[in-house]
């Protein structure tokens, strides 16, 4: 049993160490003297940042002195009078200018422009590039990762669920699934919503799995970073947005708009902010889980990029150990980012399906005040 | 450096030391209400979790106006 563990450890050390390394070999060696030093941190931040985005390509590892990238194109499509169709591999890496039925389009900065044959990029007074863009519909690596993972989850629970019509225990990976669906169910959707909780609570299972497998990924070396991009979050958002106000009932409205027992003046005063409160709850949602994301990401990049700057042997192992350290408290912060997304809109469908006359007893005499 | 005198830094500056002082706060809370009645904790917990998430929101608001 003992030595069961210690392999199971050093397995998962050996997982992680290869998970970080290949992270980190993909940085560029810098070259001598102290202009190299100022270009190796330029590099990092550079590296950090194409990491943080989105990509036309799935890019396994890049190799720094061939220019050579391992991976493989995705198609884009892009709306532009008309479906366009074509393969990112035809971009080369942003280097070629590609033609579709007389437009140019080019890829600059990981965004497609469109351009003339040359493919030239003008620039406004703030140095952003002014070329129009067409309407962008590309299956992306993130747009990818996302389809797959949806795939991955519609058949992990269509077998937990048709298990139960035989069984009433779950086989093989179901027993590891069926305590976190009761989970969500028991702890946060029965609390929360009240009675109608079973409407809710696939909702809120799809979206708890969803983001916590996703912010998985995250961590694992494919170098997804799909809930550290602010239009997934604010997508995710807007469905709980939508949920909470199509199911919000009378109290629901009546406390945004007329609320009882509140002065007349102090209704007209308080009903715009209850409106603006409607949006602040999924702005607060799509934020947070986006800032925390994108900031883990960040910190363990940057961590990795340290070793790089430094190069000697005290740095190394230490920042190693540090990032080792922060990847675990990711694996922490990935679960809690998903409960809390699925906390909070559970709060805010409950919020809004509340019956609320047992609420003031001042208007029903029946009930002593304590 | 003039990037030193930035104020929009030293006010997102200060929102983050308002909110780490929050969040002390709350994390205090819980503990010692968890201390007092350690039946209660997951339910304490569970409230902390919630209005620490909120204030969590609050000062990431303040990093990305910035």
């Amino acid at each position: 049993m003992q030595k069961e563990n210690v392999a199971k450890f050093l397995l998962a050390c050996l997982l992680m160490f290869v998970s970080i390394s290949s992270q980190a070999f993909t940085a560029k060696e810098p070259q001598e003297g102290e202009d190299a030093k100022v270009n190796t941190k330029e590099e990092i931040k550079a590296y950090i940042d194409h990491h943080l985005q989105d990509s036309y390509y799935v890019n396994f590892f890049s190799d720094a002195e061939t220019g050579a990238h391992y991976g493989f194109p995705l198609p884009v499509i892009l709306w532009d009078d008309g479906l366009k169709i074509f393969s990112s591999g035809k971009f080369h890496h942003g280097e070629n200018v590609v033609e579709v039925d007389g437009q140019h389009y080019r890829l600059y900065h990981s965004h497609i422009y469109k351009t003339d044959a040359e493919g030239t990029i003008h620039y406004n007074e703030n140095g952003f590039p002014s070329n129009e863009r067409p309407w962008d519909f590309s299956i992306t690596k993130n747009v990818l990762t996302m389809i797959l993972v949806a795939l991955f989850m519609l058949i992990l629970f269509r077998q937990l669920a048709k298990t139960y019509k035989n069984r009433p225990i779950p086989k093989k990976f179901g027993r590891v699934l069926e305590p976190l669906v009761l989970y969500v169910r028991d702890e946060i959707a029965k609390p929360n919503i009240g009675k109608n909780y079973r409407k809710y609570t696939s909702f809120l299972l799809t979206v708890f799995f969803f983001i916590w497998i996703l912010n998985l990924l995250g961590m694992t070396p494919l170098g997804v970073n799909v809930t550290g991009n602010i239009a997934v979050t604010f997508a995710l958002a807007l469905v709980t947005f939508i949920i909470v106000q199509f199911s919000g009932n009378k109290d629901y409205w009546k406390h945004i708009f007329w609320m009882p027992g509140v002065p007349v003046p102090m209704k007209i005063i308080l009903a715009p902010i209850e409106v603006l409160g409607m949006f602040t709850k999924p702005f607060a949602l799509m934020i947070r889980l986006f800032a925390n994301m994108t900031a883990g990401h960040v910190v363990v990049m940057t961590l990795l990029g340290l070793i790089v700057v430094f190069q000697n042997w005290i740095a190394g192992p230490s920042f190693f150990g540090f990032t080792i350290f922060i990847s675990i408290i990711e694996l922490l912060v990935a679960f809690l980012q998903a409960y809390i997304f699925t906390l909070l809109s559970a709060l805010y469908i409950g919020m809004a399906v509340e019956e609320h006359d047992d609420h003031h007893p001042a208007d029903n005499e029946d009930i002593p005040v304590i | 450096m003039e990037e030193a005198l930035n104020l929009d830094l030293i006010g997102a500056g200060l929102i983050i030391i308002g909110a780490g002082i929050g969040l002390g706060k709350i994390g205090g809370a819980a503990m010692e209400g968890i201390a007092r009645q350690p039946e209660a904790a997951g339910k304490i917990q569970t409230a902390m979790i919630i209005i620490a998430a909120l204030l969590e929101g609050v000062a990431f608001a303040a990093l990305f106006a910035v």
